[in-house]
């Protein structure tokens, strides 16, 4: 067991980096899956000295689960976007910034929820407080920036929070 | 079967190239560069998805082959699209710090990109002492 923990640091890790091989070759080969899993096994293993805090995933299903809500998420919120740029003036705008309380404390967690938070469009993470403890979130047009800064901790931070922690 | 490919791979093009343009007519209309910034993260994510949906379909239902590429493309995109973004916002705060009214950081000093050059570079620099060699 401790064999295959040293083995296998990141099993999660070993699996994505087998698949992303084999969309990188783009045809299935059982050559390819060896050769994958290989890399898979090899890259984790050499690179895990160089990042010991690598903090350790959980509940695959809720990653899954996840990124299927931050590709709807974007989904809906471009045709918000797409709707304000066309029929809204520059003047009706209503730019706010809005700082996030963080309850992550991983840095993979955080860049996890700033990457999510630039990708669904409308907002944009703009910076990191000089301890961590809060993101600086700039949105295009938020009347209520209370309820973004509560749908972002609902939506996104809740999940990653029982991903990672 | 081919035929409903065909109006498929025809209504993703055009979704595609819809967002795409509504990207980059953004990245003229709005005013100041804090707000430009959203528009080049819109292209990225539908405009460019559609596309990608697209290719992925035409290569399985017309060429008779799965592509995933495209699947590969979209991750690449996603993982550097932010980061892009983040260095461009993080620059402009920068320059423009005295015109805005950035909200309080609470516990913290302040916002990372604004923090004094000198606590940002003296651990460097004694860094960079220690690395020379001593005669």
């Amino acid at each position: 067991m401790k064999l295959l923990r040293r083995l296998f640091p990141h099993p999660l890790l070993t699996l994505l980096l087998t698949l992303v091989w084999l969309m990188l070759v783009n045809r299935f080969s059982w050559n390819s899956v060896i050769f994958g899993f290989f890399l898979g096994v090899l890259i984790p293993f050499v690179i895990s000295p160089y990042w010991p805090g690598m903090s350790r995933v959980r509940h695959t299903i809720k990653i899954v689960e996840y990124i299927l809500v931050v590709i709807y998420d974007i989904m809906v919120a471009n045709v918000t976007v797409a709707r304000l740029i066309l029929f809204k003036s520059n003047a009706d705008m209503k730019q706010a910034w809005i700082s996030v309380p963080l309850r992550l404390r991983t840095p993979e967690a955080i860049t996890t929820l700033a990457g999510t938070i630039t990708l669904t469009p409308g907002t944009v993470s703009c910076d990191l407080s000089s301890g961590g403890h809060y993101l600086l979130v700039h949105c295009l047009h938020a009347p209520e920036p209370e309820k973004v800064r509560q749908g972002i901790i609902d939506r996104y931070e809740s999940r990653l929070m029982e991903i990672f922690e | 079967m081919a035929q409903i490919a065909d109006y498929l791979t025809a209504v993703f093009l055009v979704i595609g190239g819809f967002f795409g343009v509504v990207g980059s007519f953004g990245l003229i209309k709005l005013g100041d560069s804090m707000s430009r910034l959203h528009a080049p993260t819109k292209a990225t994510t539908l405009g460019v998805g559609g596309v990608l949906i697209t290719s992925l379909l035409h290569s399985y239902a017309i060429e008779g082959y799965l592509s995933v590429h495209e699947l590969m493309i979209t991750l690449f995109l996603f993982l550097t699209a932010p980061i892009t973004a983040l260095f461009i916002a993080k620059a402009h705060i920068h320059r423009h710090r005295e015109d805005y009214d950035l909200p309080e950081t609470g516990d913290d000093t302040c916002w990372a990109v604004l923090e004094k050059e000198e606590v940002v570079a003296e651990p460097l620099s004694d860094s960079l002492e220690d690395m020379k060699p001593t005669e």
